[in-house]
């Protein structure tokens, strides 16, 4: 079978092809399609020629092979030191015998690319930290992707999410009615006890656009009423756009460079229509990483950079502290040990290590770090899109326990962490793990113990 | 034969070390796509250089970064075979007098036993690297012949020149071991995993510019890339 009907080479595009595609529940056909789908040689030699340029060919030519690169990859440590989860060693036998088969490659070896790709590799970088040569087999692992992506080898949920991407310009079924009907509710929920709050659309010329994660009106709406209460105590002039609110992008993940094109044009026309000076990212790692640190990419920017300056969360939040925008009640600070998980999509592709430590300065009397830390930290298990997928919950669930262990370490038992993805890891992690932790975002504690200015008016419920 | 050893055929193989590397570099940045590889190479120039420099200098000096630090034994070898292999040819006094002699070209000189002690340094990591390789699981699956064979093109003129110059047996045989040897590991540079030797700087330079200018290095200092 050259194609099937699940499983092939066509993007999902449609609403309709959504739903069809989600009716063949947990991807069962489509894996059993997979097995059959044939591989398209000429086309993958095309675009390994068009491509692998000279920085990819010269980190598979180099490797030196040394090793080093092991005891930095958590799938390795968490595996027993499984040789095979040596991360060197799982490019070299993907994208390396690719390249070395010049495309020449069938159907299971395919498979057997995406269940690395996927399924042992969370595009961390943390491998590139402890290479000599300067080889990031996160960079190649996300190449590899992409070429995985183009031939429909790709995991069944992860399809869906470039599609939403598509179709929606969200990685969930949100439209702009459902989004700006999620903000008007918040502002009503929000503005009982908080008289004169306003969750401002598409306002023009603001001083800050905030844009989310769609998982925030999806499942968790009171992150956005907590942003709109910090950002009315900052006294700040903000608005959210009606298009273009979503930063995230599982089209990255899957490896679908032309839908996480959309996505961040998306953001972009959002910042051109409506002309902030600024941006704010909820509290999200590959979000962040997707629109401001690779996105400009994508959309041609010739620097680099994102439209406008923009901020992570936790580089507002720094900001707002530091210049007293904020103020936080001594009396609430968490009181018991606390320790901090850094997501590695920012914290080793953007180097936001101090403005988190600056906050945890302000906000915990017995901050603990965990080991190693800041650039150096481990993924919490999850990243890359690994969360999502069903056919590696079991590789996903084996290497949380680097993470666990990490957390364990410090002996606290609430673990803040301003990433959607890492959030949820952590809390899966205490499902099958049961440790005892409780795991939070900034924003619940920021809001609890914020200073109310004396010309804002709080009524508690 | 030792006039044709030292002669022809050492230009041929200075001829294919120089040409090769400089092909290798020139390839290298030629091909770097500012869209492909998502880095903007030519834009925010300081923050790249910054970037560039802190990446060599972190690698390049002993302990620099955490990946030496979390790993002594193996950098103690690294360093004595790397600075060694590089020290010892270059500044020896041997050397240093056929290239006075027959191009006039005056060097500084290392004392005969330093260059000797560093040779041996470089024999002793050398062993202990193969050593390695064979014990550790998760570098005995990462060695193929490549790489056995480039440790031992590069290993090679260490082993015969020691050999000569302590005279231990034949020396004339061991000094035309050592050059032929010697000539064989600077035409095998550009075309095996040596390649290195100017592609370190090359992959190095990127990745500091990478992250320098695109992943972080414009917030934080602490980026050890």
């Amino acid at each position: 079978m050259p194609e099937g009907i699940f499983c092939n080479r066509k993007s999902i595009d449609t609403k309709e092809g959504l739903q069809e595609f989600m009716t063949d529940k947990g991807g069962a056909a489509y894996y059993k399609e997979m097995e059959s789908l044939e591989v398209n040689v000429p086309a993958l030699k095309a675009e390994l020629k068009r491509t692998l340029k000279s920085r990819l060919k010269t980190w598979l030519n180099t490797c030196q092979g040394c090793g080093l690169c092991a005891d930095s990859c958590f799938f390795y440590l968490a595996n027993d030191k499984d040789p095979k989860q040596v991360p060197s060693y799982k490019i070299q036998s993907t994208l390396g015998e690719m390249v070395r088969r010049k495309g020449e490659v069938d159907t299971p070896f395919m498979i057997h690319c995406m269940d690395v790709a996927w399924g042992q590799c969370t595009c961390c970088n943390r491998c590139t930290l402890y290479c000599p040569m300067g080889i990031d087999m996160g960079v190649m692992f996300s190449y590899l992707r992409g070429l995985l992506y183009s031939q429909g080898f790709v995991p069944w949920e992860m399809k869906i999410g470039s599609g939403m991407h598509r179709v929606y310009r969200a990685q969930m079924d949100i439209t702009t009615e459902d989004w700006v009907d999620t903000c008007e509710w918040m502002e009503e929920e929000t503005e009982e006890e908080w008289p004169g709050l306003k969750i401002p659309i598409d306002q023009e010329d603001a001083d800050i656009i905030y844009t989310v994660n769609a998982r925030e009106p999806k499942h968790y709406p009171g992150d956005l009423a907590d942003a709109a209460i910090l950002f009315h105590l900052a006294g700040e002039k903000w608005t959210v756009p009606s298009e273009g609110w979503e930063e995230t992008s599982l089209a990255m993940f899957a490896g679908d460079w032309e839908a996480a094109k959309m996505q961040v044009k998306s953001v972009y026309s959002a910042i051109d229509r409506l002309k902030p000076k600024r941006m704010v990212v909820t509290e999200c790692g590959h979000a962040y990483r997707a629109t401001v640190i690779e996105g400009p990419y994508w959309a041609g920017i010739k620097d680099g950079k994102p439209p406008v300056e923009t901020l992570h969360y936790v580089e507002w939040v720094a900001e707002a502290l530091r210049t007293g925008k904020l103020k936080i009640d001594p009396a609430k600070r968490i009181k018991e040990p606390v320790t901090y998980h850094d997501s590695c999509n920012y914290i080793r592709n953007a180097g936001l290590a101090n403005d988190a430590r600056y906050i945890m300065s302000m906000i915990a009397e017995d901050f603990r770090e965990m080991t190693p830390n800041r650039e150096h930290n481990f993924c919490c298990g999850g990243g890359g899109g690994l969360n999502g997928i069903g056919r590696y919950r079991k590789e996903r669930n084996t290497g949380m326990i680097v993470k666990r262990d990490q957390i364990l370490a410090t002996g606290a038992k609430l673990v803040i962490t301003p990433c959607h993805n890492c959030w949820d890891a952590i809390r899966d992690l205490e499902e099958v793990y049961k440790i005892g932790i409780r795991w939070s975002f900034l924003k619940p504690y920021l809001v609890k113990m914020a200073v109310v200015p004396d010309h804002l008016q709080h009524l508690e419920e | 034969m030792y006039q044709f050893i030292t002669g022809p055929l050492l230009w041929l193989s200075f001829t294919i070390f120089f040409v090769g590397c400089f092909t290798h570099v020139v390839l290298y940045i030629k091909d770097l796509d500012e869209a492909l590889d998502r880095v903007s190479y030519t834009t925010h120039i300081g923050w790249a250089i910054r970037g560039a420099l802190w990446s060599l200098i972190s690698w390049m000096v002993p302990f620099g970064t955490r990946s030496w630090r979390v790993k002594p034994v193996y950098t103690l070898m690294f360093y004595l075979f790397h600075i060694g292999a590089v020290i010892a040819p270059l500044f020896l006094s041997a050397h240093a007098v056929i290239l006075e002699s027959r191009w006039g070209i005056s060097v500084p000189t290392l004392p005969d036993v330093v260059a000797d002690w560093l040779t041996v340094g470089v024999i002793v990591a050398a062993v202990g690297v193969v050593i390695r390789r064979f014990i550790l699981p998760e570098v005995r699956i990462l060695t193929t012949d490549r790489e056995l064979g480039a440790l031992f093109i590069a290993v090679a003129p260490f082993v015969t020149g020691c050999m000569a110059y302590h005279q231990v047996g034949d020396s004339t045989y061991w000094t035309l071991a050592h050059i032929l040897s010697g000539e064989l590991l600077l035409v095998a540079i550009p075309f095996t995993k040596l390649s290195h030797l100017v592609l370190f700087f090359c992959s190095r330079v990127q990745i500091g510019i990478d992250f320098g200018t695109k992943r972080g290095g414009m917030k934080s200092v602490g980026m050890p890339v």
